[in-house]
């Protein structure tokens, strides 16, 4: 038995209820409803337009549902501002790489760390004993990270010159710089070559064993999210098309016409 | 990524910058600062407090580096903050009798409320349309110290007249000279201050901001408390140098505090190297200097210089004096290697 067939039992970490997004006159999500169990890897597949950036945006707290619910640990999370999103464990990485291109990777990585920190600006601006016992306590948990995602080498690199299978890493360095429970990550295997997409994959399940962090997939690579994920939700036109492992998923009618068309076509 | 190493590696990282990257090392920290110490020894008065006026546009051009640099807001407004310093610091003292060193706390957090609440609407705005809100402020600022029920406080178009501390304790220094150690006390504590700051995590904060306002929003900071916060530090600094410019200058008047100012702040910060804090001293030396030295290549078209030797040196070296600072950072190494 998979974790997360261990953990179906417990209540869901995450709790997707539900929910609809209206821009304007259309719909981008129509009563999307699915559960993230602790320890699961979650994939989220569509085709193009199906709603997927729509639902991780909601997630982010960037979009507001026109209804439903998002719950975290049984709690709504719609409540909360965009920037108070991390403290209670919910990391992302982004579409294109949304990196800090002017700073190093080692501050980029520390940036993750902020909504584990506190700190103000008198404080820091005096460097009193506490703020650097914090910043001695950040630079060894950033300097495990990038260890274990095999950055030390570039540690000291502005980020905007690196290549971009490496910024990939730095931001999924960063996201864990968080300590995050759950990791949305946003079509990470976009822009990455063949064999690129599979170390990924391996080092997302990795993460998922070694760090027990639950992660939510959203990728269009069928390739990547059928060998990585344990539990599929398909999307299409905003409405969820096929929920279930991914051999089931891969083998639902509905989901193979939403890809490739009926032959009545 | 295995290809995506080997890029990395064969390729020693060149235009990475350590962390360091705002600063001066060591050795270099303390050249400029025995020169800062012993120059006025050796100087006339006058050079003195030009010196002090060095000192005190530095902080003001450092604090403009703090807000544009670090945290990638523009403002166009700084004299505003400047001014309200320099009057804080010359009503207390010509109405209230407070001992200048106290004026200069006080001018500090008043502006430090005034640039938190300016930037309170400066948060929906950003680049050029924020450039422009803050000219505003410029523009109104000498007007506002005009008004007639501020008269009483402020003397009006007259302004006010500051008198000059003598040296304490006793000590044997011409007040120009004590006023520009004074001066460099205070500078030299912002300028740590300041390093500190940005290099903390408050720091990173506004750098994240500067780069990429979503990702920083998602990596818990709260993008409007650091906008607003760096729009305070800012003025708060900018409002200590102002009180400190009341005090060598011996007056305060509106028209010492026009858009003008604030434009020769933003030249200074371009020139010295956005995002440099050393390169605010060399940003101060230029907005001071270079227009007496435009004066002397031509008395009727100064304006016309000054405007040329700008652009030579923003043609030459866009990035100001950090570049300059680069370039002999590489060609001593490569002296020290052969």
């Amino acid at each position: 038995m998979t974790q997360a067939q261990l953990a179906q039992g417990h209540a869901p970490l995450l709790a997707v209820r539900d929910v609809s997004v209206v821009f304007g006159g259309i719909i981008a999500l129509n009563g999307v409803s699915f559960d993230m169990h602790q320890g699961q890897i979650l994939g989220l597949i569509g085709p193009n337009g199906a709603g997927k950036t729509t639902l991780f945006n909601c997630l982010s707290r960037l979009y507001q549902p026109s209804s439903g619910d998002i719950l975290m640990e049984g709690v709504s999370i719609l409540t909360r501002p965009p920037h108070k999103i991390a403290e209670i464990g919910i990391g992302r990485t982004f579409q294109n790489v949304a990196l800090f291109p002017n700073l190093s990777v080692l501050d980029n990585v520390r940036v993750g760390t902020h909504a584990r920190t506190s700190s103000d600006i008198i404080s820091d601006s005096l460097k009193l004993a506490w703020i650097r016992r914090t910043e001695a306590s950040v630079n060894k948990k950033v300097h495990e990270i990038l260890d274990y995602l095999d950055l030390e080498d570039v540690a000291h690199s502005i980020v905007s010159g690196l290549p971009f299978g490496t910024q990939k890493r730095v931001e999924l360095a960063r996201a864990l710089a968080a300590d995050p429970k759950i990791l949305l990550l946003d079509e990470p295997a976009g822009g990455l070559n063949h064999e690129e997409v599979y170390v990924l994959g391996d080092l997302v399940r990795k993460i998922r064993d070694e760090r027990r962090i639950t992660v939510l997939l959203v990728e269009h690579h069928m390739g990547m999210v059928m060998s990585t994920a344990d539990h599929v939700v398909a999307l299409n036109f905003g409405r969820k098309l096929a929920e279930g492992t991914p051999s089931q998923v891969q083998a639902d009618p509905d989901v193979i016409k939403a890809y490739l068309g009926s032959k009545d076509q | 990524m295995s290809a995506a190493e080997e890029v990395v590696t064969e390729a020693p990282a060149v235009e990475a910058v350590p962390k360091r990257a705002m600063t001066l090392g060591y050795g270099t920290s303390l050249v400029v600062l025995a020169a800062l110490i012993l120059t006025p020894l050796f100087v006339k008065n006058f050079v003195i407090f030009q010196m002090t006026m060095l000192l005190i546009y530095g902080l003001a051009v450092l604090a403009l580096n703090i807000l544009t640099g670090g945290s990638g807001q523009f403002s166009l407004g700084q004299s505003a903050f400047y001014a309200i310093g320099a009057y804080t610091t010359a009503i207390l003292m010509e109405h209230f009798n407070v001992n200048y060193a106290l004026t200069l706390p006080v001018a500090g957090v008043i502006c430090f409320g005034a640039g938190f609440l300016f930037g309170q609407p400066a948060l929906r705005l950003s680049g050029i349309y924020l450039a422009l809100a803050t000219f505003a402020l410029a523009l109104a600022m000498p007007q506002l110290l005009k008004l007639g029920f501020l008269e009483h406080w402020t003397g009006g178009v007259q302004g006010l007249v500051v008198t000059k501390p003598d040296a304490p304790f006793g000590l044997p220094l011409s007040q120009d000279m004590w006023l520009y150690y004074f001066t460099l006390a205070v500078s030299i504590g912002i300028y740590i201050a300041s390093v500190n700051l940005l290099r903390s995590r408050s720091g990173r904060a506004l750098m994240s901001i500067r780069d990429n306002e979503i990702a920083a929003s998602a990596m818990g900071v709260n993008v409007a408390l650091y906008k607003t916060l760096a729009f305070g530090v800012s003025a708060g600094i900018t409002g200590i140098a102002g009180g400190l410019g009341a005090i060598a200058v011996q007056f305060v008047a509106p028209d010492g505090y026009t858009i003008t100012l604030a434009i020769s702040l933003f030249v200074g910060m371009v020139v010295g190297g956005v995002g440099w804090l050393p390169g605010s001293i060399v940003g101060s030396a230029f907005i001071i200097f270079v227009p007496n030295i435009a004066e002397g290549i031509s008395k009727g078209l100064s304006g016309a210089v000054f405007g040329v030797l700008l652009f030579l040196v923003i043609y030459l070296v866009p990035h100001g004096a950090r570049q300059v600072a680069l370039v002999a950072q590489q060609l001593t190494a490569k002296l020290k290697r052969n």
